[in-house]
C-alpha cells in the first residue's frame, strides 16, 4: 500500500511538471515482456474454447510466445533504449533496456523456453491415468511470471521493481501447489507463499523508508539523494536499505532465508523446480544488484561485508546439506539440486559482494555465473525429469546404470554436473567460477575466496558421487533396495521435520504416479525401451549443444564478466 | 638436430596436445569398418596404442627438430586469443625445461596402453579405460605445453577426473577411498592455487607466463608475492607431494591399477615440481625467497620420513604393500626434486628437473615390475611373497628379479645411473644456496638429506634381498616364517632356510618370466636410465640454458 501510494504521489510529481502530459511508449524496448504477458492472456482465454484433446496446442502457444519474446531482443541488442522517462528529466527513466537488463532478459526467456519444454510432458493428458498439470492455468501462470521476471531487471525505480517482483512471484506459488490433491505439492507450496510475502512485505517496509529519506523513487534519484540525506533520517535509511536488501536476499535463497528452497522444490512439480531455480533465482540476484549497486551505493560500506558474509554463510549451507543427502532417500536427486541451488546462489553473490569494493563492473561475474549455471542446472533437470519417466522416486539411485542404459544422456549429465562442480571437462564451469574468484580476489576479499574454495571441494563431492552413479553397472533387479521412508531417516537440519510428512504422503499418495515410488527396483529396468518424448529430447538437445558451445568458446558468456553492463 | 619449419613445428606441439583428446572422444564411438580387430575391446585397446603412438612419434619429432643451441628460446610458439574476456590465450610453447617432460609423458604413455593391450586391468569397459587414459595423456602434456597461468590452471585441474575414475573403477581393495581422497585433496590444493595465479595475474596484469617471467616479479609487490607464493605453493606441494601434504599418495598408488601408478609417479608428480619451477621461481622469486628455506625443511623431511616409511613397511612382518613402499619412496625422491628447487640456483634447479625425469622412468619401471610381480603371485604383500626367507625371484624369474635389483639400484642413487646425477645436484646445490638464503640452515638440510640417501639405500637393498633373493620352497619358507614371526634377525632366517633343503629339480615354484610385450613396455625405461646415467649431458644440456635464463629474468 506503502508503495502504491508512493507511486501515485511519484506520477502526480511528474504530471504536475508544465510538459507534454501524453509519454510516447518505446513498444521495441518494452517488448520482451509484453509479449510474455500478452500470450499469457491469450493461452488463458483460449484454454476457455480449445476442446481438451487439443490442450497440448497450448503449450506450443506459450512456447511460440516465449521464442518470439527472445527475438524481440534482437534489435535492442544496442543496449541504448529506456522509456518511461520523466518529462522533467530525460535521463530518469523507469524502464531501461541496457545489458544488464538484456542479460537478464535473455536468461529468463531461455529459462522459460527450457521449463516450457519440461512441461509439456507434465501437462499432457492421459499419462498414467492422471490428469495432469490443467494446461491453461498452467501456461497461463508460467507465462505470467516469466513477464514479471523479465520486467524485474529493467525497472529502474522501486515502484516499478517491487510490482514486478509481485507479478513475478504470486503466480510462482500458485504454480508450486498445482498439482491437485497432492499433499505435498500444496504444503511446498503454502511454506513457499507465506516466507515470500513476508519478504515482499519486508522490502515495502524498506522501499517506503527510502522514499521517505530521499523523496524520489527512481533509482539513481535514490543513489544520488542517501548520501545526502539529513542527520536525524540516517536511521531511518539504513533501516531502509537493509529492510530493502532483506526481501531480494529472502529471493535468491540466501542463508538465512533459503529453509523454503528444498522442501519447495521436492513438493512442486518437477518443471516448476526447475524453473524456480533458474529463473526464480534470477528474480533474487537482479533486484539485489539493482537495489544494491544501482540505487544504494552510498551504503556499499554497509552492504558489501553483510552480502560477502551472506555468500560465505550461503554456499556453506547449500553445499552441507547437500553433501548430506542420501542416494537412496525418495526425492533425493530434486533435493540435492535444491541445495545445490543454495550453494550456487552463494557464489552468485560473491560479485555483487565484490562490487561495494571494485565498482558495478564485477556484476558482469555474476551475469556471465547466472548464465552458465541456468544452462546446465536446466540440462540436469531435464535428465532428471527424463529418468523420472520409468524411475518416478527421482532418487540418485535410480540413476545407476544409467550410462548402460542411454549412454548419450548419461554423458550428457555428466557433463552438466561437471559444469556445475566446475571441473574440466564442464570447461565452462570451471571458466565461470574463475571469472567469480577473480572478481573475490580483484576485490580483496581473500577470505571469501578461500571459503568458495572449500565449497568448490564440497560441491565437488557430491557432483562427483552423482556422476560416478550413472556409470556404474545397472543394479541387479533380483535385489529391491528399501526406499528409506522411515521419518527419522537421514534428515537434513531444516527440511528433517517437513521429510516426514513428505515420505508418508508419497506412501500413501491416492493418484498413480507415486504409487510406484516404494518399490521402483522391483520394476525391471526399461529405460532404454521407453522413447523419449520430443520436448525433453528437444530440451536435451539444446542445453547439451549449449553447455559444449559454451564449454569450447566461454567468451561467449564471459564478455559480460569484462565489460560494465550498465 | 634436423631442420623442421616452425609452422611444422607448431602444428606437432597443437597435435601433441589435441590429439590425445580426438582420440579419447573417437574410443567412444564405434569403430570404424575394417578396424573392427578381433572384438570391439581388442580395436579400442588397439586405438589406445594407435593414439599414444602417434602422439609419441610426434614427441620424438618435435625433440629431433628442437633448436638444441637454443634450449632457453620458447619454440613451436602457438599463441591465439580464447577467451579476451578473461584475456586467456592459447599459449602453446616448450624449452629445455618442458621438452624432456612432454616426452618423458608421451612415453610413458605410450608404454601403459601398450602394457594394457597385452594385458588389460580387471575392470568395466575397456572402451571407457581407453578414453580417460587419453584425456588424462591430453591434461599432463597441456600443462608441460601450455604458457598461460589459466590454462596451466585448467590442464592441472584436466587429469583429475581421469585419474579419480581409473583409480576407482580400475583399482584394487580400497580404491574408492583412495580415489576420493586422490581427487580431493589435490582439488583443494588446486583451488588454491587458482587464487594464487589470479592473484598474480590481476595484479601484474597478464596471464601470460612467458611475459610474467620476462618481469620476474617487478611488477608484483612483496606482499603479493608472498601471498601468491603461499597459495599456487599449496597447490603445487600437494600434487608433488611435499610431506606433510602427502598423505593421498600411499593410498591412491596401492588402490590404482598398474597403468594408473606408472602414469600418477611417472608424470602427475612432476606437475607439481614443474610448476615450482615455471611458474613460483620466475613470476615470484622474492616471495620464493621468503618461504624456500621452509620448502627446503619440508623436503627434507619427506626425504627421511619416506625413506623411515619405507624402511618399516619393508621390516619382515610388517605386512607392508609393494606399491606403497614405492609411492612412499617416491615422497623422499620428489623431496629432493623441492630441495635442489628450494635452492634456487642453476645448480639446484637443474638437479631437480633431472631428478624430476630420472624419477619419472626409475619408479614408472618399479611400478611396472611391481604390477608384474603382483599378477604373478595375486599379492604385493612383502610378507605373503617373501615370507621369511625370501620370493627368490633370483631363481624362479632371473630376468624378472635382475631388472627389478636394477630399477631398485638405480632408485638409491648408484652413480652411473639415472637417479644419481638429480639427487647429487640437488644436495650440490643446498651446499651453496641462492644469495639471500641463510647458508647455515641450507647446509643442515644437505646433510640431513645425505642421510636419507643412506637410509634410501637401506630399504631398497632390504627390499631386493627380500623379493630377489632366497632359497626355498614356497611350503618350507610358510614354515620357517611361522616359527621365526617378529624374529629380530632376517638375515638368520634365510641362513636358517638353506641347508634342508636339497638342490632337487624343481626347486622353486614355476613363475612366467618377463614375456615379449613385457620386455618391450620396460626395456625403453630401462635403456633411458643408463643413458641418462652415463651421459646426464643430454638432459643438463637442454635443461641449463633455460634454468640459467629463468632465474635471472624469463625466457624470450
Amino acid at each position: 500500500m506503502t508503495a502504491a501510494t508512493a507511486a501515485a504521489q511519484a506520477v502526480a510529481n511528474a504530471a504536475a511538471a508544465p510538459a507534454d502530459l501524453v509519454q510516447t511508449v518505446d513498444w521495441t524496448a518494452v517488448a520482451p515482456p509484453v509479449i510474455a504477458a500478452a500470450v499469457a492472456l491469450l493461452v488463458l482465454v483460449a484454454d476457455l474454447f480449445v476442446p481438451p484433446e487439443r490442450r497440448r496446442l497450448l503449450g506450443w502457444a506459450a512456447i511460440a510466445g516465449l521464442a518470439a519474446a527472445m527475438l524481440a531482443l534482437l534489435p535492442l541488442r544496442a543496449g541504448d533504449r529506456s522509456t518511461f522517462c520523466l518529462t522533467t528529466d530525460p535521463a530518469t527513466c523507469s524502464y531501461t533496456a541496457d545489458h544488464f537488463t538484456l542479460a537478464v532478459q535473455f536468461l529468463v526467456l531461455g529459462g522459460a523456453l527450457l521449463t516450457a519444454l519440461l512441461s509439456l510432458t507434465e501437462t499432457a493428458p492421459g499419462r498414467r491415468g492422471e490428469s495432469g498439470l490443467p494446461a491453461g492455468e498452467y501456461w497461463f501462470l508460467l507465462l505470467s511470471s516469466t513477464a514479471g521476471t523479465a520486467l524485474l531487471p529493467a525497472s529502474r525505480d522501486l515502484a516499478t521493481l517491487v510490482v514486478a517482483l509481485e507479478v513475478a512471484s504470486l503466480p510462482a506459488f500458485a504454480l508450486v501447489g498445482l498439482r491437485r490433491g497432492d499433499r505435498l505439492s500444496g504444503e511446498a507450496a503454502l511454506k513457499f507463499f507465506l516466507s515470500s510475502v513476508t519478504a515482499t512485505a519486508v522490502t515495502l517496509l524498506g522501499a517506503s523508508f527510502v522514499y521517505a529519506v530521499t523523496g524520489t523513487l527512481h533509482l539513481t534519484g535514490i543513489a544520488e539523494a542517501l548520501p545526502d540525506a539529513p542527520d536525524q533520517l540516517a536511521t531511518l535509511a539504513t533501516a531502509g536499505v537493509a529492510l530493502t536488501l532483506v526481501g531480494f536476499a529472502f529471493k535468491t535463497a540466501a542463508v538465512p532465508f533459503h529453509f523454503w528452497v528444498p522442501d519447495t522444490y521436492a513438493g512442486a512439480p518437477l518443471p516448476v523446480a526447475a524453473y524456480l531455480s533458474v529463473v526464480g533465482k534470477a528474480v533474487g540476484f537482479t533486484g539485489l544488484v539493482l537495489v544494491a549497486v544501482v540505487a544504494f551505493p552510498a551504503y556499499a560500506d554497509v552492504w558489501g561485508p553483510a552480502l560477502a558474509v551472506l555468500a560465505a554463510l550461503t554456499m556453506t549451507a547449500g553445499n552441507l546439506a547437500a553433501l548430506r543427502q542420501s542416494a537412496t532417500r525418495a526425492l533425493s536427486a530434486v533435493r540435492l539440486l535444491a541445495w545445490s541451488s543454495v550453494g550456487q546462489a552463494g557464489y552468485l553473490l560473491v560479485p555483487v559482494a565484490a562490487a561495494a569494493y571494485t565498482g558495478a563492473a564485477a556484476i558482469g561475474s555474476t551475469i556471465a555465473y547466472a548464465l552458465m549455471y541456468a544452462v546446465v542446472n536446466l540440462g540436469a533437470f531435464t535428465v532428471v525429469a527424463l529418468v523420472a519417466r520409468t524411475r518416478p522416486a527421482k532418487r540418485i539411485a535410480d540413476f545407476r546404470g544409467l550410462y548402460a542404459a542411454r549412454p548419450g544422456t548419461a554423458l550428457a549429465m555428466a557433463f552438466f554436473l561437471l559444469c556445475l562442480a566446475g571441473l574440466p571437462p564442464g570447461i565452462i564451469g570451471l571458466f565461470a567460477k574463475v571469472t567469480v574468484f577473480s572478481a573475490a580476489v580483484d576485490a580483496g576479499l581473500g577470505w571469501l575466496a578461500a571459503i568458495m574454495a572449500v565449497n568448490v571441494v564440497l560441491g565437488l563431492y557430491y557432483y562427483l558421487r552423482w556422476t560416478a552413479v550413472l556409470f556404474r553397472a545397472p543394479a541387479p533387479a533380483a535385489s529391491p533396495e528399501p526406499v528409506l521412508a522411515t521419518p527419522a531417516g537421514p534428515g537434513n537440519g531444516a527440511s528433517a521435520t517437513a521429510a516426514a510428512p513428505g515420505n508418508g504422503a508419497l506412501a500413501t499418495a491416492g493418484n498413480g504416479t507415486l504409487a510406484t515410488a516404494p518399490a521402483p527396483a522391483s520394476t525391471p529396468p526399461k529405460d532404454s525401451a521407453a522413447p523419449v518424448p520430443l520436448p525433453l529430447a528437444a530440451a536435451l538437445v539444446l542445453t547439451t549443444v549449449a553447455a559444449v558451445a559454451l564449454s569450447g568458446y566461454p567468451q561467449l558468456i564471459l564478455t559480460f564478466a569484462a565489460r560494465s553492463l550498465f | 638436430m634436423i631442420d623442421i619449419s616452425p609452422s611444422v613445428m607448431q602444428f606437432l606441439l597443437a597435435f601433441v596436445v589435441v590429439g590425445p583428446l580426438l582420440g579419447a572422444a573417437a574410443a567412444l564411438l564405434p569403430a570404424p569398418p575394417g578396424l573392427k580387430g578381433k572384438s570391439p575391446d581388442q580395436a579400442v585397446r588397439r586405438h589406445a596404442v594407435t593414439v599414444t603412438g602417434a602422439v609419441l612419434a610426434a614427441a620424438v619429432v618435435l625433440a629431433l627438430g628442437f633448436d638444441h643451441h637454443q634450449p632457453s628460446r620458447m619454440q613451436a610458439t602457438t599463441d591465439i586469443p580464447w577467451i579476451p574476456a578473461l584475456d586467456v590465450r592459447i599459449h602453446l610453447g616448450i624449452d629445455g625445461i618442458s621438452l624432456p617432460l612432454v616426452v618423458l609423458t608421451a612415453l610413458l604413455t605410450f608404454l601403459c596402453a601398450l602394457h594394457s593391450y597385452f594385458s588389460p586391468p580387471p575392470g568395466p569397459s575397456p572402451k571407457a579405460f581407453t578414453a580417460l587414459l587419453l584425456v588424462l595423456e591430453a591434461g599432463t602434456l597441456a600443462s608441460f605445453a601450455v604458457l598461460d597461468l589459466l590454462l596451466f590452471f585448467l590442464a592441472f585441474e584436466m587429469v583429475l577426473i581421469p585419474m579419480y575414475f581409473l583409480i576407482a573403477r580400475w583399482g584394487g581393495a580400497g580404491r574408492r577411498a583412495a580415489a576420493w581422497r586422490f581427487i580431493l585433496y589435490t582439488l583443494l590444493g588446486s583451488v588454491v592455487m587458482l587464487l594464487g595465479l589470479l592473484l598474480i595475474g590481476l595484479r601484474a596484469g597478464t596471464f601470460d607466463m612467458v611475459a610474467l617471467a620476462t618481469d620476474n616479479g617487478r611488477s608484483l609487490t612483496v606482499s603479493v608475492q608472498v601471498i601468491a607464493v603461499l597459495a599456487i605453493g599449496i597447490g603445487l606441494a600437494v600434487k608433488t607431494p611435499m610431506w606433510p601434504l602427502h598423505s593421498w599418495l600411499p593410498d591412491a598408488h596401492t588402490a590404482a591399477p598398474t597403468v594408473g601408478s606408472v602414469l600418477l609417479a611417472g608424470v602427475l608428480l612432476k606437475m607439481g615440481t614443474y610448476g615450482f619451477v615455471r611458474i613460483v621461481l620466475p613470476i615470484a622469486p622474492d616471495g620464493m625467497r621468503v618461504f624456500a628455506p621452509y620448502l627446503a625443511a619440508l623436503a627434507v623431511i619427506g626425504i627421511v620420513y619416506g625413506s623411515l616409511a619405507c624402511l618399516s613397511l619393508a621390516r619382515t612382518g610388517a605386512g607392508g604393500d609393494l606399491k606403497r613402499l614405492i609411492a612412499y619412496s617416491s615422497v623422499g625422491h620428489m623431496g629432493f626434486v623441492l630441495l635442489g628447487i628450494a635452492t634456487m640456483t642453476p645448480t639446484g634447479v637443474n638437479g631437480a628437473l633431472f631428478a624430476n625425469i630420472a624419477h619419472g622412468l626409475i619408479t614408472g619401471l618399479l611400478f611396472f615390475l611391481v604390477g608384474a610381480v603382483k599378477e604373478r603371485y595375486g599379492s604385493a604383500d612383502l610378507d605373503t611373497l617373501a615370507g621369511a626367507a625370501g620370493a627368490a625371484l633370483y631363481g624362479r624369474a632371473p630376468r624378472l628379479g635382475g631388472l627389478f635389483a636394477f630399477a631398485a639400484v638405480a632408485s638409491l642413487g648408484l652413480p652411473g645411473l639415472a637417479g644419481f646425477w638429480g639427487e647429487m645436484l640437488a644436495l650440490f646445490g643446498a651446499f651453496q644456496p641462492a644469495e639471500g638464503l641463510s647458508r647455515p640452515a641450507f647446509l643442515t638440510f644437505t646433510a640431513v638429506g645425505a642421510f636419507g640417501t643412506l637410509l634410501t639405500a637401506a630399504y631398497l637393498l632390504v627390499v631386493v634381498r627380500r623379493l630377489c633373493m632366497g632359497g626355498e620352497p614356497a611350503a618350507l619358507a610358510q614354515e620357517t616364517y611361522r616359527e621365526t614371526a617378529g624374529g629380530p634377525a632376517p638375515a638368520s632366517d634365510a641362513a636358517a632356510g638353506r641347508d634342508p633343503a636339497p638342490r632337487r629339480a624343481p626347486v622353486f615354484a614355476p613363475l612366467a618370466d618377463i614375456r615379449p610385450y613385457e620386455a618391450a613396455a620396460w626395456a625403453p625405461l630401462a635403456a633411458l636410465t643408463v643413458l641418462a646415467g652415463l651421459w646426464p649431458a643430454v638432459l643438463l644440456g637442454l635443461t641449463d640454458p633455460a634454468v640459467q635464463q629463468l632465474l635471472a629474468g624469463g625466457n624470450q
